[in-house]
């Protein structure tokens, strides 16, 4: 059954049009790559699905409920987290305020003014930071880390939004081969410990073809092949347009 | 942003305070309740600019709104001092709500601008509308309760509205509705990706911060026995963000420490030279071209050169 | 009053010349604002230095045409050398950093100047007299029109075509142009884009400098005159768009003939009516009529 249904979905950025008609449906529980090369839309398509963006036709249906055109605060409510490309966290703040400030925001008590934060979600922040092994750093600066470290909290704080359903934009974009490969292992972990739904973009075959339950591939903004990964690696037009190049 | 020394290092200072009346003289008492009146004023500004990270330029628009409000209530509508004052407060809080709804939804300069304009169509308005607030000749003579005529029981009226003021933002800014407002100054795209509603959590600073600029109005206008249009102009509005950023933007008790050095100066230059503005521009100045994080900050940098 | 035809035909040039006068104020704030992305809130405070630069000169050059077009000058090349000394060192630091430091730098600037004026010129009320060659008033076929009122009138357009000749039609003005959107890339040509940013800086302040010599003949020289300009010009500069040259000419006419007709109808509650115009246009088009919506809204 899909847990996210995109439906002719367009984005325009005056003439240049950077997704175009894209239909595409997320099995629950898979793990959906969309790959294609730079400037193939996949950022935007992540964007008009998180609601930081909206689009100029199309629809996108989480479960039964319309997202297109919510602000990505109602998205995040609805059960979808995502991730940035470029480390997107509070970056003055300790990786804990960090995933203490996210636990707060998915508990709902953001507007709480007489409950002192000091000690608040404690177990539960430094319990997800030792999932994505930050445990050592929890009292240091975000901007202090190493940005593999700062990757791996930002997954932190996105799954600190108990997200059913999760999306990677490049998680592991700028990341040695070491850190790339105990993230992957990282993220197939969290992925079946909390049955999670992820859709993630990525640039590096090897991630995908690892990670990837199903692919689809972006090119000029349009989904050219879509399906599981044996199929894609075979598909001409793919091979034409994208492995081409490698 | 906030500790638990720096809330025992204020509590303290209202211990000392209290020390004032015991002085003897009349002067000390008098700058003591003013100084305490603008640190209000200046600590509600930065539960918006410091600590959500919206530079209104337009604040002394509550503090106006509130101290009309109060002095209409108690002289021409002959209110208790608690309703005419809590009346003051509401109205101060509703019209943020208002103003705050439309100004939120824009981003840096142009939500300066448009708190900006807002506080001068209040400005004009308390110019003109002179059944209500007397015009461009202000608010003249309020009546303030026989009990806090005289300026020592005014004074501790002030210390405690004040102290209690103190104590509740500082339980705000320690809250988990603190951090995450802290989370929406940093980074609001996050914030939103959190699943804060960040013009809502916008709009709940903009109102609190307008409520207790109303509470410093209604002291004010008290204090002064009367309301002033000059209380709204734009130049007014500056002189605060000029109190918290000397104090320290970032910091809970920066605003305080910045109105009070602030106002303390401005009397100390004001004996020797009619050019305070002069001076206070000059402090500007310094702020933003060094010490952006102003008192506060080059406090802890002398106290820990090597840390961050 | 406004059904007889003379009364209606001064009032429509009135409100034409007040708002050619405050559009030479605004189109330097607005100039500002487009290649440098700076608010000026020390704009009303060149204003007032312009006004005082030009009263000196006319004291040195006495009471004539020559005097007060020396003054006139005097004034924008006064305030083009301070703002130039801005620019180089206070603005050029703030550029990379926080736009909010840049605000607060003009507000230190209007604080200062403020008590500039007031130590170099006292704080006495000055005047200007209308030069020889103005004063008076010309026979416009449906009655006499006071002769400085129509100059104000007439220079309006000609600095707004000045500018935008200068901004549309040469190089200087393509640079300037190219520097709002991508100053790296323009460095990166090899052009100096801090020359750009410095010139731009200079000649919208000498623009303020320049309505202030101009508005003195009309108005009193005094410390205060600053503070109501400045609002004026936001008024305009949010009304037409910040940066836009055509929208500070139109939000300039709307502003002359909302100020000089509003008061007819409104009397002196016209001067809520044109904040409330402000906030209005804010709430609706935060980039006003003739601006870009660019990163407005969050």
């Amino acid at each position: 059954m899909a847990i996210l249904e995109i439906v002719n979905l367009t984005k325009n950025f005056g003439a240049f049009v950077a997704v175009r008609g894209v239909t595409l449906q997320i099995e629950e529980f898979a793990t959906h790559a969309i790959i294609g090369p730079n400037g193939a839309g996949k950022t935007t398509l992540f964007n008009l699905i998180s609601g930081l963006a909206s689009p100029t036709t199309g629809e996108v249906w989480y479960r039964q409920q319309r997202l297109a055109r919510l602000q990505p605060h109602e998205i995040v409510r609805a059960g979808m987290a995502r991730s940035f490309q470029r480390v997107n966290v509070f970056s003055r703040r300790t990786a804990f305020e960090n995933v203490q400030v996210a636990l707060i925001a998915s508990a709902g008590i953001n507007y709480n003014f007489l409950r002192n934060a000091g000690s608040l979600f404690r177990e539960e922040a430094l319990e997800l930071l030792r999932l994505v092994r930050c445990e050592d750093e929890a009292l240091r600066r975000a901007s202090e880390l190493a940005y593999g470290k700062q990757k791996q909290l930002e997954l932190a704080v996105a799954l600190a939004a108990k997200p059913k359903l999760l999306l990677l934009d490049e998680p592991t974009a700028g990341m040695s081969i070491a850190e790339t490969k105990s993230t992957i292992g990282l993220i197939k972990d969290v992925v079946a410990d909390r049955g999670l739904t992820l859709l993630f973009t990525e640039h590096d075959m090897n991630v995908v073809f690892e990670i990837a339950s199903a692919i689809s591939v972006l090119h000029h903004g349009e989904i050219i092949a879509s399906g599981a990964p044996e199929d894609v690696r075979k598909n001409d037009d793919v091979r034409r347009v994208y492995l081409g190049q490698d | 942003m906030t500790s638990r020394p720096q809330l025992i290092f204020l509590l303290a200072v209202f211990a000392v305070l209290a020390v004032v009346p015991f002085l003897g003289a009349r002067y000390p008492v008098e700058l003591a309740t003013q100084v305490m009146i603008f640190s209000l004023f200046a600590l509600s500004l930065n539960v918006l600019a410091g600590q959500t990270g919206n530079l209104s330029f337009g604040h002394a628009a509550f503090l106006s709104i509130g101290g009309y409000a109060c002095a209409y209530f108690l002289t021409r509508l002959g209110w208790p001092l608690a309703v005419s004052m809590a009346g003051a407060v509401i109205m101060s809080a509703a019209a943020a709500l208002i103003i705050g709804a439309l100004c939120v939804r824009l981003n840096a300069i142009y939500f300066s601008m448009l708190t900006l304009a807002f506080s001068m169509l209040v400005w004009a308005v308390a110019t003109k509308w002179r059944s209500i607030t007397g015009g461009d000749d202000g608010f003249v003579g309020v009546d303030v309760p026989i009990y806090l005529t005289n300026p020592y029981s005014f004074f501790w009226f002030t210390l405690a509205v004040c102290a209690l003021s103190v104590v509740a933002l500082w339980i705000l800014s320690a809250s988990a509705m603190g951090h995450a407002l802290v989370a929406i100054r940093e980074n609001p795209t996050r914030a939103s990706f959190l699943g804060m509603n960040v013009k809502r959590m916008r709009l709940a600073a903009f109102v609190i911060a307008g409520a207790f600029a109303g509470l410093a109005g209604c002291l004010l206008a008290m204090y002064v026995r009367g309301m002033y249009p000059q209380t709204a102009f734009w130049t007014q509005s500056g002189q605060v963000i000029i109190m918290v950023l000397l104090g320290g933007i970032h910091s809970f008790i920066g605003p305080i420490i910045g109105a009070a050095v602030l106002y303390l100066l401005e009397v100390i230059t004001e004996q020797y030279t009619e050019y305070w503005s002069f001076v206070m521009g000059l402090i500007l100045l310094a702020i933003v071209m060094a010490f952006p994080e102003g008192l506060v900050g080059i406090f802890s940098k002398l106290r820990a050169p090597r840390r961050s | 009053m406004l059904a007889n035809p003379i009364v209606l035909f001064i009032q429509v040039m009135n409100a034409l010349s007040l708002g050619m006068s405050l559009f030479v104020i605004a189109a330097g704030l607005t100039l500002i604002f487009g290649v440098l992305r700076i608010v000026n809130f020390a704009h009303g405070a060149f204003y007032m230095v312009g006004a005082y630069l030009a009263y000196t000169v006319v004291q040195t050059f006495g009471d004539t045409n020559l005097g007060f077009f020396l003054g006139v000058a005097g004034a924008g090349l006064g305030m083009g050398l301070i703002a130039f000394l801005i620019e180089r060192f206070l603005l050029t630091r703030l550029y990379d950093k926080d736009p909010m430091l840049q605000l607060l730098l003009t507000f230190a600037l209007v604080m200062i100047l403020r008590d500039a004026v007031r130590m170099v010129w006292g704080s006495d009320q000055h005047s200007i007299s209308t030069p020889p060659a103005l004063s008076g008033a010309v026979n416009l076929g449906l009655t006499y029109y006071p002769t400085y009122m129509l100059f104000l009138l007439v220079l309006g357009p000609i600095v707004a075509f000045a500018l935008w000749f200068g901004i549309e039609r040469t190089r200087w003005g393509r640079i300037a142009r190219a520097a709002r959107l991508d100053r790296e890339m323009l460095s990166a040509l090899g052009v100096d884009v801090n020359l750009v940013y410095a010139a731009v800086f200079v000649v919208g302040s000498m623009l303020a400098a320049i309505g202030g010599a101009l508005a003195a003949p009309r108005s009193a020289v005094d410390p205060g005159m600053d503070a109501l300009v400045i609002i004026d010009c936001f008024i305009i500069v949010v009304i037409g768009g910040l940066g836009s040259l055509i929208g500070s000419f139109v939000g300039a006419l709307i502003l002359g003939f909302l100020t000089i007709f509003g008061s007819f109808y409104l009397q002196e509650w016209v001067i809520v009516a044109s904040y409330a115009m402000m906030v209005f246009i804010l709430i609706l088009r935060p980039w006003g009529l003739f601006g870009q919506s660019d990163e407005v809204r969050h």
